[in-house]
């Protein structure tokens, strides 16, 4: 079984698959480009379909998700975090 | 075990210009919002006749009128359709839409209620899709080669997991009928925002990579004109948000998965214009659903597919949609509206390959006629494009 899946292993968030995932637990995840495991800690309660933090991110810093840049994180996101509108914005519109 | 797509084959309606259609349709279609009630009438009134009201057609102009000629005549000319009464509220543009679907050479009747009125237009148009329906129930299905289907894709209430997984399925599937020489489509302009260079990329000349960022900046140029802010909850959606969606990068990012990886864009469309050639084509095109969907239909496209991660439960009168999904939650709770259930890639208990055979082989059932479950469910949603305000 797996928790959550990543595009390429040059992500900075992964995407949870599973229902139910709570603060503190040990997830682990499918690289998929690459085809590799890795495991993370959940910082917070994430809903399915909601990505995590893979890679610490600063206030500014661009947010890497299919090896391609999505948007920018508007404040400092910790590897394990909900990272959503919350603390994401686009760069467009 | 794959099939061989080049040997396989499924009974599908040859019609009169050559093309080949999955569905049987008689449809009744208004010309405009006045001539929904009479056309709902004869609906109700013949089996099997089906009418598709809308609420445009009175006072348009410009390349919005011709917009609307072009679909209304295009869902007509589609050959999932077997012949088509014509209702307008006069006579000239009501002919207008007949002489373009007649091109076909399909059976089609127009009729004008000005001098009429509601009543005898019903009874003497309810005698023409009488005599129409009973004509294409004897139309026989014959054999045709699987490059011969015209297949569309559009995805909505996209979450992460389409990006992942439903989508990648269709361009898993669109690589494979590439090569056999199906005429395919994908369009959303606004939804490619973000990953609009990697599209540029897979056109096959410098001229129509020209052609495509012209599109793609004059969809911008709407945009800009009219946003307040931003776009955030319309697009991405309050459900694409609720699915884990952040930007409109993330967004169309996983929307281009559709593409695939090998098929190159051999053509650009303008709002449901008809390819002239197979290959892959990309449209200029709204991303709401109906819209999209309905000018496909209206290009001439005979199957569509949906993937869905949220549980968009769209359908459309004459284009069959098959919903993919791979969002275990969607399959769980509304899965009377999905056809093929990919959530097994998220699991690693399914390869892409895999999951794009059993795509199309549900696109080879739904060819034979398998009614899809938005079909199943009555979903009929006719959504015409406008581009501004009536005069």
């Amino acid at each position: 079984m797996i928790d959550f899946v990543v595009h390429d292993e040059d992500d900075s968030v992964g995407v949870v698959v599973v229902e139910g995932v709570e603060a503190g637990a040990e997830l682990r995840g499918w690289i998929m480009d690459q085809d590799k495991d890795i495991v993370f800690r959940a910082a917070n309660n994430i809903p399915i379909g909601h990505k995590l933090a893979i890679r610490p991110m600063k206030n500014g810093d661009t947010v890497i998700k299919y090896g391609v840049d999505i948007g920018l994180a508007v404040e400092e996101i910790a590897v394990g975090e909900h990272a959503h509108v919350h603390n994401i914005k686009t760069k467009r519109w | 075990m794959a099939r061989n797509l080049e040997t396989t084959t499924f009974q599908g309606y040859r019609r009169e210009n050559g093309r080949v259609g999955i569905r049987n349709h008689v449809i009744v279609l208004p010309v405009d919002d006045l001539s929904n009630a009479a056309c709902e009438a004869v609906g109700n009134n013949i089996k099997g006749a089906v009418a598709i009201p809308h609420p445009y057609g009175r006072l348009q102009f410009g390349a919005d009128l011709e917009l609307h000629f072009r679909t209304l005549i295009g869902a007509g000319a589609n050959p999932n359709v077997a012949a088509v009464v014509v209702i307008g509220i006069e006579e000239g543009w009501t002919q207008r839409v007949v002489e373009g679907i007649a091109a076909t050479g399909k059976p089609v009747t127009g009729y004008g209620i000005e001098l009429h009125g509601d009543h005898e237009t019903i009874m003497r148009a309810s005698r023409t899709a009488r005599e129409y329906v009973q004509w294409a129930s004897e139309a026989v299905r014959e054999e045709a080669p699987v490059s011969e289907l015209w297949v569309s894709t559009k995805c909505g209430e996209s979450d992460t997991t389409s990006g992942c997984a439903s989508n990648p399925t269709v361009g898993n599937a669109f690589d494979k009928l590439y090569p056999l020489g199906n005429t395919l489509v994908f369009g959303e302009t606004t939804e490619l925002t973000g990953g609009e260079h990697l599209v540029a990329e897979r056109c096959r000349t410098p001229e129509i990579r020209e052609r495509f960022m012209y599109m793609f900046d004059r969809y911008q140029e709407v945009v800009e004109r009219h946003k307040t802010s931003d776009l955030s909850e319309s697009q991405p959606t309050k459900g694409n948000i609720a699915g884990g969606l952040t930007t409109i990068e993330e967004k169309a990012l996983g929307n281009i998965q559709k593409i695939g990886r090998k098929c190159m864009i051999d053509g650009v469309l303008d709002k449901a214009e008809t390819p002239d050639a197979p290959g892959l084509w990309f449209m200029d095109s709204s991303s709401a659903a109906a819209e999209m969907v309905t000018l496909c239909a209206a290009a001439g496209f005979v199957v569509h597919f949906f993937p869905t991660g949220q549980g968009n439960i769209i359908g459309n009168p004459i284009l069959p949609n098959i919903k993919i999904c791979a969002n275990p939650r969607t399959v769980r709770t509304m899965s009377e509206h999905v056809d093929v259930d990919v959530s097994g890639l998220l699991r690693r208990e399914m390869t892409p390959d895999e999951a794009g055979d059993a795509l199309l082989e549900m696109m080879i059932r739904t060819a034979n006629g398998r009614l899809t479950a938005a079909e199943a469910l009555g979903h009929r949603e006719f959504v015409l494009t406008r581009l501004y305000e009536s005069a």
